[in-house]
């Protein structure tokens, strides 16, 4: 009887039958990575050795329940500067994939892309432009898209031309323990469901962590984000992304900013030193046609922040006229006063713009003080609990 | 001697009489994944030039830009069987089928006689479980081609239309690149062979004489010829060369259905087709241009900024396309600047 349960122990197991496919640096570099991420068989482990891997072309994975592994995210560099063609670094589109303990540099797009990717994790990964912000850098780092299950943890993103870790059209995510610098957008979660950003640290970018839905793509309707426990500092980088791009209208000196979302809360975060504000409110600011989409600010809860000092360089239209009337210095939440049901229980000073109509100009706000104490604020929201396979795989 | 060499010119004639091996079936339906091309049988020569029996050659009416590579389609059906014809998609092929499709370039493009040299052939076959797509790159000798599952890059050189030498590092893509462009809901598909695209008022009528195809109504539809002004409107003409060159990904079930931007032939949507749409995740792909269309302007226009860039990070389409589509490009900006302004 024991045999038997052992004996079914060992099937249930796929690690018992799973192989390893080391790749180590060197010449073709390219060929044998990409045939390693092909021949890989469910419950495989691709191990990127240690070294530097010169890339030309994108890698994709296609393998489900495939780990992806490399020495360190220090160690296991794939060097995309001599890129040419393909538009990310790493495309996955399988499910139950790990990518962990590897680096992504220089890609001429994204850095690391999946898509309908359920259940993936990325940990203790690297993606970095490291040149520092430049408009020809590539638009995201790290980027689920239409996903169900993603973990983002542990991982770095520096350089990006618009959202460092990006999640868009995807529902049920945590984003936490990361760093993200130096990109405009630090943290991006976009036309999603569900998701929980915490335990991250977002310094030197253009905006810290934006929470956006944005119309006429297949899933709008943004909904139930929490940002919480975040350190949210000093993001003053001149915005370098590309005109056209909706992160392109982010003043810089930003620290969180939602646009057009519903049920959002913002809590027990630090956050400090941001030359527009600590955080803005707004609705989508351009014309749209889209009968399903709702471009306001609805629902959302700000309480127990810190706020360091924010306001004092105002990187938007009209800002500086605000800044000489109200006396040199902007309050740290900002809203352009569209939308409901904003609650603002901390003991902060609220600036409301007084634009009543959308897409209106600028010269038309009427700011004034804004007391939100009493708005109705978010509906509770729960924490965003992952399946057991994905933490399983942080071990 | 000379009778010997007569003894041998007998058997040599001998031999190639005898009629060639049919195609492989096994091959095409097995689940191994052959390692030759030469295995399948496809071809009763070498290099790919002479089909075998029940390997029909055809063209599209518009075809993908494949960086101005000249290619072979052929199309393979088990005796027996037949495709089955659809109106709008591509057509429904019997499992043990298969396309295959030859890419090459010949030394000077203004000669109909210079020798072509075939880089690849890649084939979809039609396994019981859907459909495999599989990558073969030729030998310098062109005798055989082989597996190449993780693709290659190939330099090139050549003389194009206009006298000019042109030189490319060609991309034949890996198994999963090719999955990128023939994907639908995580399936592999087709993207070429469907009535409007094969309809040349003859040719579907001629597969189902070839029992290749169950029927061709009369009233099939039919794109235009892209770069023939003669055949139907510059508006037809540009949305077949779109449809072919783009939906692949940009469709509700493609690799680009999160863009919300769809490009099929018969979108009704116009945002959806790019008309004053706004770019999702572009990134520096918009080039700092607001809209994917803004009628009357392509130079405003995003999509013009990635058909004119090979910059991978820009670049559209974002597979196969190293070179700049100079006819494609002027069509599509006839195309935009043709419409109608929008206040």
């Amino acid at each position: 009887m024991k045999y038997i349960a052992a004996a079914a122990m060992l099937l249930a197991s796929t690690s018992v039958f799973a192989a390893t496919h080391t790749v180590e640096a060197g010449p073709d570099a390219q060929e044998r990575l990409q045939e390693a991420l092909i021949i890989a068989e469910p419950g495989d482990t691709v191990e990127i050795g240690a070294g530097r891997f010169e890339l030309t072309d994108g890698l994709s994975l296609d393998v489900a329940n495939v780990t992806v592994r490399g020495a360190g995210p220090d160690a296991s560099i794939l060097d995309f500067s001599n890129q040419v063609g393909s538009g990310e670094g790493l495309l996955v589109t399988s499910d139950d994939v790990v990518l962990r303990d590897f680096a992504v540099e220089n890609t001429r797009g994204d850095g690391i892309k999946s898509k309908e990717a359920d259940r993936i994790v990325y940990h203790n990964i690297r993606v970095e432009w490291t040149r520092g912000p430049h408009p020809d850098n590539g638009a995201y780092g790290i980027y689920p898209v239409e996903s169900t299950h993603v973990l983002v943890d542990g991982s770095t993103v520096i350089g990006s031309s618009d959202a460092g870790i990006y999640v868009g059209q995807s529902q049920q995510i945590v984003v936490r323990n990361n760093n993200v610098h130096y990109n405009v957008a630090g943290i991006e979660i976009e036309n999603s469901f569900y998701a929980d950003v915490y335990d991250n640290v977002a310094t030197h970018n253009t905006g810290g962590i934006l929470v956006f839905d944005l119309p006429s793509i297949p899933q709008v309707g943004g909904h139930s984000v929490r940002v919480f426990r975040n350190f949210i500092h000093d993001n003053n980088t001149a915005n370098f992304a590309h005109e056209g791009n909706i992160v392109a209208t982010v003043p810089a000196g930003m620290g969180v900013m939602v646009m057009a979302h519903r049920n959002v809360e913002v809590f027990n975060n630090i956050m400090a030193d941001h030359g527009s504000g600590n955080i803005l409110l707004v609705a989508y600011p351009n014309d749209y046609d889209d009968e399903r989409y709702n471009p306001y600010p609805l629902n959302v809860t700000i309480r127990d922040n810190l706020y360091g000092p924010a306001g004092y360089n105002p990187d938007f239209d009209g800002g500086a006229e605000l800044q000489a009337a109200l006396g040199g210095q902007l309050p740290p939440i900002i809203w352009d006063g569209q939308g409901s049901g904003i609650r603002v229980s901390d003991d902060i000073g609220v600036l409301s713009l007084g634009l009543t109509r959308l897409r209106q100009p600028f010269q038309e706000a009427q700011p004034a003080p804004a007391d939100l104490s009493e708005g109705e604020g978010s509906a509770e929201l729960q924490a965003v609990v992952l399946p057991d396979s994905m933490e399983a795989a942080l071990r | 001697m000379i009778r010997a060499l007569a003894a041998m010119a007998g058997w040599l004639a001998l031999v190639s009489a005898s009629p060639p091996a049919p195609v492989s079936d096994t091959a095409i339906m097995g689940d191994s994944l052959p390692r030759n091309l030469s295995e399948f049988h496809f071809f009763t020569d070498d290099i790919g030039h002479t089909p075998n029996d029940r390997v029909i050659g055809y063209e599209l009416n518009t075809a993908l830009f494949s960086d101005y590579a000249l290619k072979n389609r052929f199309v393979y059906v088990p005796e027996g069987q037949t495709a089955t014809y659809n109106a709008d998609g591509v057509f429904e092929f019997p499992v043990g089928s298969a396309l295959i499709k030859s890419f090459g370039y010949p030394a000077d493009f203004r000669d109909a006689d210079s020798p072509v040299r075939w880089l690849e052939t890649r084939v979809l076959l039609r396994r019981a479980d859907g459909w495999v797509a599989l990558p073969y790159v030729w030998n310098e000798d062109g005798t055989d081609a082989v597996l190449r599952r993780a693709g290659r890059r190939i330099p090139v050189t050549w003389i194009d239309a206009q006298g000019e030498q042109q030189s490319l590092d060609y991309r034949v893509p890996n198994q999963n690149q090719c999955k990128t462009c023939h994907s639908s809901n995580d399936e592999i598909a087709l993207i070429g062979p469907n009535a409007r695209n094969l309809n040349d008022g003859q040719r579907l009528a001629q597969w189902v004489d070839w029992s290749i195809l169950d029927r061709a109504p009369d009233d099939a539809p039919r794109v235009p010829v892209w770069d023939d002004e003669g055949d139907g409107t510059l508006d037809e003409r540009a949305r077949a060369y779109i449809d072919i060159n783009c939906a692949h990904c940009h469709s509700r079930t493609g690799s680009a259905s999160n863009s919300g931007l769809f490009l099929g032939y018969n979108e009704m949507d116009e945002v959806a087709r790019g008309i004053l749409k706004r770019p999702v995740a572009a990134g520096r792909g918009s080039g700092g241009r607001d809209y994917d269309i803004e009628p009357g302007h392509p130079e405003r226009s995003i999509f013009v900024y990635r058909m004119r860039s090979r910059d991978p990070g820009v670049a559209m389409p974002e597979l196969g396309r190293g070179m700049l589509h100079e006819e494609g490009i002027a069509l599509i900006e006839r195309y935009i600047a043709a419409m109608d302004e929008r206040s």
